[in-house]
């Protein structure tokens, strides 16, 4: 009863106790804060990088790929079982996509995707990052008419709306050149005329080797502008293709600050895009493309080079169908899991099922595509919680210190409480239970700054801009309107034991010293 | 320094009151100066034939200092009858503090053997020495030893704390708490019960560690100089609570003074002289009119 009783009053009297233990209350309050972020920031990033990835990925890097995909699949699913959530077969590979705008010629490189539309949502989110919500429910590689991301002001208007009438002027600006090189053609040939007569009329001469030279660019101009009205660009489109949203825009600021993507493509423009085919060795294919949509999954690495077209229009360009079959081959099949089944597993099994040492297919999981960049953050993170514990051991030297000190302030009483009649065990106990109280009360205050720190996380980062004058988080960076946080009760738990657990043992050596104090000694300290 | 009124109208308890059974009734008796002039008690003139209280042989005790070791007690053997009040006198480093912890079993004698009602108590267990201090032993101090965080009240309550664990402690609470309160009452501090001791005079002081010496109803008080520190007028008061105490309920008083008129005025006296006791003609004993004793 004493124990307790003294323990109070000490807490109660002593605030330079307090003072001490404000350092425990800092690190788990930091730690907090920290792992809060971290966590969501990792969550976020997660959910985004596997966004657009399936589960397990099986590829192989022949240029003809995978030739019967249908037998594989068979294969997949008698492994796994009711495993499977979905399978679903692509051909990925490099390529090039070419676009002119303001007269330029602009080529940026791309990973060019072929994906079978009906499948292909069933084994990765895909389909929620698409803008059109028609397209978000299946897509189709059709253009439509409006409705793209109506909330995005910069990419207004576009679809039929924006390639209609885009065409049009191309035809008008067309039929403006046609006729101007039908007048030049007239002139010409006009010319070539009085040319040949005065020729003719000079030394009778038949034919004029230059002038038969000068006449073939006109013809072939001709030639090109009757191609090019073959296909009605304002009724008709190309072959779909899905662009990753930053393959079409640039990130920046408005004049008054705010973030906007500033679209340099839209849908219903036309790309042209190079890709190697499946012969050896592989030649470059030119396609022309309409674009159908964008996705945004906010992870930069994806949204800047993916492209994603119809894979059989892949399969086609690139001669990779079977003429006698007309069995598709494919350079990858994704799988997507049941919720809750062992990644690691799922794919060891697949492993087993096709040794990389036969097929020459590489099994692997979304995790292990992504793997250095989740091993950065672990490690990052891993890294801060032992920086942070050791601010709280830190703390953890400034209680043992303070203790000491109490302990030889406390040394008269130690000795009354000895001359009384309380056990050495008894007096040990009275400095442990002060150290368990501080730390307790020291990381209890630490876990309330440290949540309320984490919920009002956002106007405190818009403070700290408000005063440093820079960005916490650029958005055109980080891709966060808001800072992600999350809170795992168990981390809480264990952040909480960890500092009281350090403010006890940094109360044994002095409570050790109590104990073993002489009584009479102790009675007769000033 | 106390109130003169309050010295006048010290309350001395009826036996009962230090009995923790029964319920309290208030027949004070005021204690006046005239009441009881001597410590000494008025029953036996021949002390030597009582039963022994405490005794202690042949103790001897040296403490350390940088190697070498400077010897204190070089052989004592002392008594305490009894319901007697036994001075320890000497001069500063005579060893009579020393003697007072051994005692107490504050410290242990480095040879000889000290005896608390026929047991021996210096050869207990760290553990049955703390319990014996606690509920065998009442002390008192010169330095009045309050714990300064504790008020009067908790001050007192503290050994039967340490005594009690906290759930047998909450249980006897009111029992507890009751017995404190007329201890407190008895000393004449019931207006200060919630004082600190930094609030207190040093008579103040002295009487709350009188009554915390007494909560565990014990058999043995050792006194260590409990007037050194005090006025005349304070000290005075002090004795005669203490007297007062052996008179009515036969409390056996060990003190250490340096004062010969105090020991003048125990039942007997024991003077220490470089660690041993001095041999003297014992001082004839006062022979009063007995008085019917309690006990």
């Amino acid at each position: 009863m004493y124990k307790f009783l003294l323990c109070m009053r000490y807490l109660k009297t002593r605030w330079i106790a307090l003072a001490s233990i404000v350092s425990v209350t800092l690190g788990v309050a930091t730690l907090i804060v920290v792992n809060s972020v971290m966590d969501g920031f990792t969550t976020t990033m997660q959910d985004r990088m596997h966004g657009i990835l399936s589960d397990i990925v099986l590829e192989t890097r022949s240029q003809t790929g995978i030739t019967q995909p249908h037998d594989y699949e068979e294969r997949i699913r008698a492994r796994l079982g009711d495993r499977v959530a979905g399978v679903t077969t692509v051909v990925t590979l490099p390529a090039m996509m070419t676009f002119q705008r303001n007269g330029n010629s602009h080529t940026q490189q791309i990973n060019l995707i072929g994906i079978d539309q009906n499948t292909f949502a069933s084994v990765s989110d895909f389909s929620k990052y698409l803008l059109h919500p028609e397209n978000k429910k299946q897509l189709d590689f059709l253009l439509k008419n409006n409705g793209y991301a109506v909330e995005r002001e910069r990419m207004q208007p576009s679809g039929w709306e924006y390639r209609a009438p885009m065409a049009r002027y191309q035809k008008v600006v067309q039929q403006r050149l046609r006729n101007a090189q039908e007048l030049e053609q007239e002139r010409f040939e006009q010319l070539q005329q009085k040319i040949q007569e005065e020729a003719q009329a000079a030394d009778g001469s038949q034919a004029d080797p230059v002038a038969a030279l000068m006449a073939g660019p006109g013809i072939q101009i001709a030639n090109n502008a009757q191609q090019i009205s073959q296909f009605d660009a304002e009724k008709e489109q190309r072959t779909g293709i899905v662009l990753g949203i930053n393959l079409g825009s640039i990130r920046g600021r408005e004049p008054d600050g705010t973030v906007q993507d500033f679209f340099f493509l839209r849908p219903g423009d036309d790309v042209q895009v190079t890709f190697p085919n499946a012969g050896t060795p592989p030649r470059g294919i030119d396609e022309q493309f309409t674009i159908v949509d964008f996705y945004e999954s906010k992870m930069s690495e994806y949204d800047s080079t993916f492209a994603f077209v119809p894979l059989e229009k892949l399969q086609h360009s690139r001669g990779m169908i079977d003429p006698q079959t007309g069995a598709g081959a494919v350079t990858s099949i994704q799988i997507k899991l049941k919720p809750g089944v062992d990644l690691n597993e799922a794919r060891d099994a697949l492993r087993d099922e096709f040794p990389p040492t036969h097929d020459f297919v590489e099994v692997r999981t979304w995790r292990e595509t992504q793997g250095p960049l989740l091993a950065a953050v672990q490690l990052e993170t891993t890294i801060l919680n032992i920086l942070l514990f050791m601010i709280i051991a830190v703390a953890g030297f400034g209680i043992l210190a303070t203790f000491f000190m109490i302990v030889v302030e406390k040394t008269r009483d130690i000795g009354i409480l000895k001359a009384l009649g309380a056990t050495g065990t008894g007096i040990a106990t009275i400095f442990l239970g002060y150290g368990v109280l501080l730390g307790t009360v020291g990381s209890g205050v630490g876990v309330v700054c440290g949540l309320l720190f984490v919920w009002k996380i956002n106007d405190i980062a818009r403070v700290i801009e408000w005063i440093t004058g820079r960005e916490v988080f650029d958005p055109t960076v980080y891709y966060f309107d808001t800072i992600p946080t999350i809170i795992h009760p168990y981390m809480l738990v264990w952040v909480s034991l960890g500092a009281i657990l350090i403010a006890v043992l940094a109360s044994v050596l002095p409570s050790i010293r109590a104990a073993r104090m002489h009584p009479v000694e102790a009675l007769r300290y000033e | 320094m106390s109130n003169p009124d309050t010295t006048r109208q010290l309350p001395i308890p009826a036996p009962h009151m230090l009995d923790m059974d029964s319920k309290p009734q208030s027949p004070y008796r005021v204690i006046r100066p005239e009441d009881a002039e001597s410590l000494r008690t008025t029953r036996s003139p021949s002390a030597g034939q009582l039963d022994p209280m405490i005794t202690a042989t042949g103790l001897v005790k040296s403490y350390r200092k940088h190697k070498t070791a400077v010897p204190v007690l070089k052989g004592v053997d002392f008594v305490a009858p009894k319901g007697r009040v036994t001075a320890i006198i000497g001069q500063s480093g005579s060893g009579k503090s020393t003697l007072l912890h051994l005692l107490g079993t504050l410290d242990q004698p480095d040879a000889g053997e000290i005896a608390f009602d026929g047991q021996r108590i210096d050869c207990l267990t760290a553990r049955d020495r703390d319990a014996f201090r606690n509920q065998q032993l009442g002390m008192i101090f010169q330095f009045y030893h309050l714990l300064p965080e504790l008020t009067l009240l908790e001050n007192v309550l503290a050994p039967a704390m340490i005594t009690h664990g906290l759930f047998s402690y909450l249980r006897n609470r009111k029992l507890v708490v009751q017995r404190a309160k007329d201890l407190i009452d008895m000393v004449g501090l019931s207006h200060r019960m919630k004082h600190r001791p930094r609030e207190l005079s040093g008579g103040e002081m002295q009487r709350t560690a009188i009554a915390r010496a007494l909560i565990a109803n014990p058999s043995l008080l050792l006194a260590d100089e409990p007037t050194g520190n005090l006025d005349h007028e304070s000290g005075q008061i002090i004795l005669r609570i203490l007297r007062q105490l052996n008179q009515d309920h036969g409390l056996t008083i060990v003190m250490v003074t340096h004062d010969e008129s105090i020991a003048q005025q125990c039942d007997s006296v024991v003077r220490l002289k470089d660690g041993k006791v001095e041999r003297l003609p014992p001082a004839p004993l006062r022979t009063t009119s007995d008085a019917t004793r309690g006990g």
